[in-house]
């Protein structure tokens, strides 16, 4: 199941635990990555912490937990090569994976027709 | 780091104000065809990026050319019953030697106010009688005003309409000398009136990015022809106001507004170079300038302060308003960074803040606090990479 959020980020849910990461439109917006700072394995978030930072040349933007739970991975490959998280943000690009608190709270997210179809 | 933007994922820095809508420099419809993404700045609508994306629009603008769009800068004509007249009642407002500018060169200055702060920095250059400024566009309104308000009855200062481009890069020279040969015999900081694909051109050798280039001024409805005559050439990429920050940024050059202001005098932000001996104490022509007292005490005494780069000893890049801290743990802040990001010919963040003269020594440590956590930072020597203009 993929769910979208006002703030420009995915998340994909198997079972109870759910990948994060920006969506396309965010990383063309952002452009060039060049620095991913990414949660540590453990860290409790709640729903709207900042959870990650992706900064561009220019700016530092935040990414905040779409969702409450304990991150489980992080991809490494995105600490190494922001690069990777601007070429394929909702492939190879994606950020950590979180074990939800709710598995029900993915309901209340935008499908992929909703998120198109909001104004950016 | 606290929330600031609806949008974390979309970049933070695009001014949300409300504001009428922006001028469209003379080059607009090149940048929509280009694919440029078009941001407001200073009141214009200008290309941050085109699709290469900034860290390649850096890069060639280091190894090969960029041609750069900077029609929202200024250009401001004094002129008076003579040059020496116009020049003299400009050095009550410039710390800077004007009366000594020789025909077809320019100088770097600022115009300062009465508490010795920096109201704008600019170029000063003498074609003929006549004296062009080149000012920032958030402070050109503001500077118009100031020169109006100030210059004696019979000196005249006036906005010229047109365009403004800025090539720059190794490959610079070669590029435009293609279309104007006589741009090849400029030396650095000399300008020149020619003509580029038969538009009146005045070209001067010098830019923002350390490199070795050239800024054009050409006739408004002249400017485009002559862009993508430039851009023809398979050497040159057009770069926008993202890498031009970054490749300033590297040069170690101030942006005013971040690291220059009328908080800041020039001798702590280390533009004292340009005030010459004779505008000094002692000097033949000694101060006669708006905060010259202030100013020409610092020089003597030495700045309590010194806008210093600074080399983040992470990835993380630590960005303008960071707090500054002598030590790892405690203490309050000594100082704040006014610039910084990442640096695509370095590969690395950098920054520039001001530290205590104290501390602003290079190769010591000091600390960024960012999202809660001190980083060490060293202080470093400017320019991060080295200018390569065209001396001569």
């Amino acid at each position: 199941m993929l769910r979208f959020t006002e703030d420009h980020e995915w998340l994909k849910r198997e079972g109870d635990v759910a990948t994060v990461g920006i969506t396309a439109h965010a990383a063309e917006q952002l452009g060039d990555l060049v620095f991913i700072e990414l949660p540590k394995i453990g860290a409790r978030l709640k729903k709207g912490d900042a959870a990650a930072v992706v900064e561009s040349v220019k700016a530092a933007s935040d990414v905040y937990a779409p969702v409450s739970g304990e991150v489980t991975e992080i991809n490494p490959a995105a600490v190494d090569d922001p690069g990777s998280v601007a070429a394929d943000p909702q492939g190879a690009g994606w950020l950590y994976r979180i074990r939800l608190d709710d598995p029900a709270a993915l309901d209340g997210l935008m499908d992929e027709a909703a998120y198109a179809a909001m104004p950016k | 780091m606290p929330p600031e933007s609806p949008h974390p994922a979309v970049e933070r820095d695009a001014p949300a104000h409300a504001s009428p809508a922006p001028i469209e420099t003379p080059l607009h419809a090149l940048h929509l065809r280009l694919g440029a993404r078009m941001v407001p700045f200073a009141g214009h609508a200008m290309p941050l990026h085109y699709p290469a994306g900034v860290l390649k629009e850096h890069l060639r603008a280091r190894e090969a050319a960029g041609l750069f769009d900077v029609s929202h800068m200024g250009r401001i004509v004094v002129t008076a019953g003579s040059g020496a007249e116009a020049a003299a009642a400009l050095e009550r407002l410039i710390p800077i030697d004007i009366l000594g500018l020789p025909q077809g060169r320019q100088r770097y200055g600022f115009l300062t106010d009465e508490a010795g702060g920096i109201r704008d920095d600019l170029m000063v250059a003498r074609l003929d009688d006549r004296l062009i400024l080149v000012v920032n566009a958030a402070n050109k309104a503001a500077d118009l005003a100031h020169l109006r308000a100030n210059l004696p009855g019979g000196v005249r200062a006036a906005e010229l309409p047109g365009a403004l481009l800025a090539l720059q890069g190794p490959r610079a020279e070669a590029s435009l000398a293609r279309l104007a040969p006589d741009v090849a015999a400029l030396r650095f900081m000399e300008v020149r009136e020619t003509r580029i694909l038969g538009a009146p051109a005045t070209v001067s050798r010098s830019g923002y990015t350390g490199e070795d280039g050239f800024e054009i001024a050409l006739p408004a409805d002249e400017a485009e022809p002559v862009a993508e005559a430039l851009l023809a050439d398979p050497d040159v990429l057009p770069v926008g106001l993202g890498a031009r920050d970054s490749l300033r940024l590297e040069a170690g050059l101030c942006l005013h507004g971040a690291d220059i202001d009328r908080d800041t005098d020039p001798v702590e932000a280390g533009l004292a170079f340009a005030i010459p001996p004779a505008r000094r104490r002692g000097g033949v022509r000694e101060g006669g300038f708006p905060g010259a007292e202030r100013i020409l005490g610092a020089l003597e005494r030495g700045p309590e302060r010194r806008r210093v780069g600074l080399l983040p000893q992470g990835r993380a890049p630590v960005r303008a308003g960071a707090p500054l801290y002598a030590a790892e743990a405690g203490g309050e802040p000594v100082g704040h960074v006014t610039s910084g990001g990442f640096g695509p010919s370095l590969g690395a963040p950098v920054a520039m803040g001001y530290l205590p003269a104290s501390l602003a020594e290079p190769g010591r440590t000091v600390f960024a606090e960012l999202r809660g956590q001190r980083l060490a930072l060293a202080v470093a020597r400017l320019p991060f990479v080295p200018a390569r203009f065209k001396r001569g």
